[in-house]
This record gives structure tokens, C-alpha cells and sequence, in this order.
């Protein structure tokens, strides 16, 4: 295990966690929880679990984000808060 | 309002982080779940269900309960998609858009009448762009590929990382990626809603079925080891045998809970045009 690799990770986890809290945009909102999702992935793969780094590769960056456009495409794209 | 959810949340965190400390430390061969859990999994796995791969081992195997109900869980969320989003009703008929293949002249049909079916005209959505020859070559060429991985997945869980769960979410994915390269109809033709709807609960039912199976045979509920007079191999093989089984069960539910739940979401509940 690199620490340098492990905390540029951690970090680009909390940045992308709290970018897709705060961005107004929806979209925006589901692709940065993609790419959280992709991070938290890499961290799991680093952590030696590949089964729960491969749910979370296949379910949580790939499918669950198309549902959230598709979500946002039903509806809108703008937060009121 | 803001304000006070800031601060229940930050509490929650500081409360959560100051219980970690109380955790033994990551990869601590005195903790207890390494020194009582762990080494039985590790060395009986291979005796007992000889499946390499622990994980889908416990999974399936020891803790066969758990991922029967997620199965369970995940079909319920597709049902609740569709109770929810689908709509029946109909409402006044909407124009339909046809396009004039050769020419690229689109033409308006009123009040839901329908152009008698011809090569000619093909049916375009409302939010239509124009198909790239990029996109639509590479999903193309790629799908089959695709697919063919998540069946390997499925099938090559007990060696590698992998299994039901997986595999059906990239068996689902390559019939939601057909459905953004051309469009949603070209999809459904391909996976009718019916076929989908069918194919969710048969999923579950083959694994709770596989379970009541092992009890017509006088063993415990999900105790693959009883199927071994039934597939004509020792009790060992057939729990593994027992294993696949069930995670063809869980990628068949996954994979349509998968493709209903974009369709749903993607038309608005009218399976009619999507994304």
C-alpha cells in the first residue's frame, strides 16, 4: 500500500462527497457522485477487497449514475435550496 | 433550518468518529473477528464447498440467507419503480414524430394517429439529435462484448471477484447502453417489459426455490450438499454446483430490476420514449 496513492484517493473522496452536496446543478450532482463512487471503488481495490471494489465499479459509478440522469432528465435540473 | 441540520450532522460525525477509536485496528490479527471468524472461513472454505473464492463462498453458501433477501430487496425496489412511475392511464395522445429516413424530413402526426409502417419512416422521440456514427458503431460493436463479460462473471465467480450481483448489473448496463445509443423502443424490442417483468420474480424464485428444493430432500433450507443425488456428485461439488445456481438466480433478478427501473424512470412511466 502507496500512502501517497491512499491519500490522494481519501482526498479526492471528501472533495467529490462534498462536491456533489453542494453543487446546484443535478447533473453536475450525479456525475461527481459518479466519479465518488469511482474513487470509493479505487479505495476498496487498495484495501484488497476486489469483490465489494466490483459491486461498487459496476453499481454504484455505472448504473445507479444513469438512473440519476435519467432521473434529472424526467424532472429538473435546478435545486430550489 | 440549514443551520441545525449542519449541526445535528456534524455531531453525528464527531460521535461517529470518536467510536472508531474503540475499533481494533485494520488488519489487527488479535481483533476478534481474525481470530475467531476468519481462520474457520479460511481454512474450511475448501473443504467444504471447494470454491476458491471465499467471498462468494460466504456469500452464497454460509450466508445464503442474507443474499436471498437482498435479492428479495432488489426486486422489490423494480416493483416499487413500477407501481410508483408507470403509468396506464391514457391520456389525450400526444403528436408523434416520424422522420423520413432519406430525406431527413420530419414529419408530424396529430392527435395519436400512426403512419402505416413502412422502411421510409422510422419513429423518432421528441428530444430526437441526431444519431452519431461514432457512438452508435462503438455500443454496437461493444454490447456483445459486453454481455459476454457479465456472463463470465457470473459464471466464473467462484474463482475471481465476480458473481450474481455483478454480473447482472453489466448484463442490465449493456441493454441500458443500447438504449442511450439508438433509443428506448429499439431496446424495449429487444427486452419487453413483459419478458422483464416476468424474468425479475423467476430470478428470486430460483433461488428460494433451490432452497425449498434442499428441504424436500430432508436438509436444512439453502443446504446445497442435499442436491448432490440430484445433480450425481459428492455433497462437496454440488455445493458449489449449488452455488452457481443461485447467482444465475440473482444476475437473472438483478439484470431485469436493472433495465425496468431505467425504462421506468428514463420514459416517465409511459415506456414510450426515453433518454
Amino acid at each position: 500500500m502507496v500512502w501517497q496513492l491512499d491519500l490522494a484517493i481519501l482526498t479526492l473522496v471528501v472533495i467529490t462527497a462534498v462536491g456533489s452536496l453542494m453543487v446546484k446543478d443535478l447533473l453536475g450532482a450525479a456525475i461527481l457522485f459518479g466519479a465518488y463512487s469511482f474513487m470509493m471503488c479505487a479505495l476498496w481495490s487498495i484495501m484488497g477487497a476486489v469483490d465489494v471494489a466490483f459491486t461498487e465499479a459496476s453499481v454504484g459509478a455505472g448504473v445507479s449514475t444513469v438512473l440519476f440522469v435519467a432521473a434529472v432528465l424526467r424532472t429538473s435540473r435546478r435545486t430550489r435550496d | 433550518m440549514k443551520i441545525i441540520g449542519l449541526i445535528i450532522a456534524i455531531l453525528t460525525g464527531v460521535l461517529l468518529l470518536s467510536a472508531t477509536a474503540d475499533f481494533p485496528i485494520f488488519g489487527d490479527p488479535d481483533s476478534p473477528a481474525s481470530t475467531h471468524l476468519s481462520p474457520y472461513y479460511i481454512e474450511k472454505t475448501m473443504e467444504d464447498t471447494s470454491v476458491p473464492n471465499i467471498v462468494t463462498a460466504v456469500l452464497a453458501d454460509y450466508r445464503g440467507y442474507d443474499t436471498m433477501y437482498e435479492t428479495a430487496v432488489i426486486f422489490t425496489a423494480g416493483l416499487a419503480c413500477f407501481i410508483i412511475l408507470r403509468i396506464f392511464v391514457r391520456e389525450e395522445p400526444g403528436d408523434r414524430l416520424y422522420r423520413h429516413v432519406l430525406t431527413g424530413v420530419t414529419v408530424r402526426v396529430k392527435e395519436g394517429a400512426k403512419l402505416p409502417p413502412s422502411d421510409d419512416f422510422e419513429r423518432i422521440d421528441t428530444m430526437w439529435t441526431p444519431p452519431d456514427l461514432i457512438i452508435k458503431t462503438v455500443c454496437r460493436l461493444l454490447i456483445p462484448f459486453i454481455q459476454l463479460f457479465g456472463l463470465y462473471v457470473i459464471a466464473h465467480g467462484h474463482h475471481s471477484p465476480g458473481g450474481g450481483f455483478q454480473g447482472g448489473v453489466i448484463l442490465g448496463a449493456s441493454i441500458i447502453l443500447l438504449a442511450i445509443s439508438t433509443d428506448l423502443r429499439t431496446a424495449v424490442q429487444r427486452m419487453r417489459e413483459k419478458v422483464d417483468a416476468i424474468l425479475c420474480p423467476v430470478g428470486v424464485i430460483i433461488y428460494a426455490g433451490t432452497g425449498a428444493l434442499c428441504i424436500l430432500f430432508g436438509f436444512n433450507f439453502l443446504d446445497y450438499s442435499a442436491l448432490a443425488p440430484l445433480l450425481h456428485v459428492d455433497p462437496i461439488t454440488a455445493r458449489s454446483h449449488g452455488i452457481l445456481i443461485v447467482e444465475i438466480g440473482v444476475g437473472i433478478a438483478v439484470m431485469c430490476t436493472m433495465i425496468w427501473i431505467y425504462n421506468i424512470l428514463s420514459s416517465g412511466g409511459k415506456y414510450d420514449e426515453g433518454l
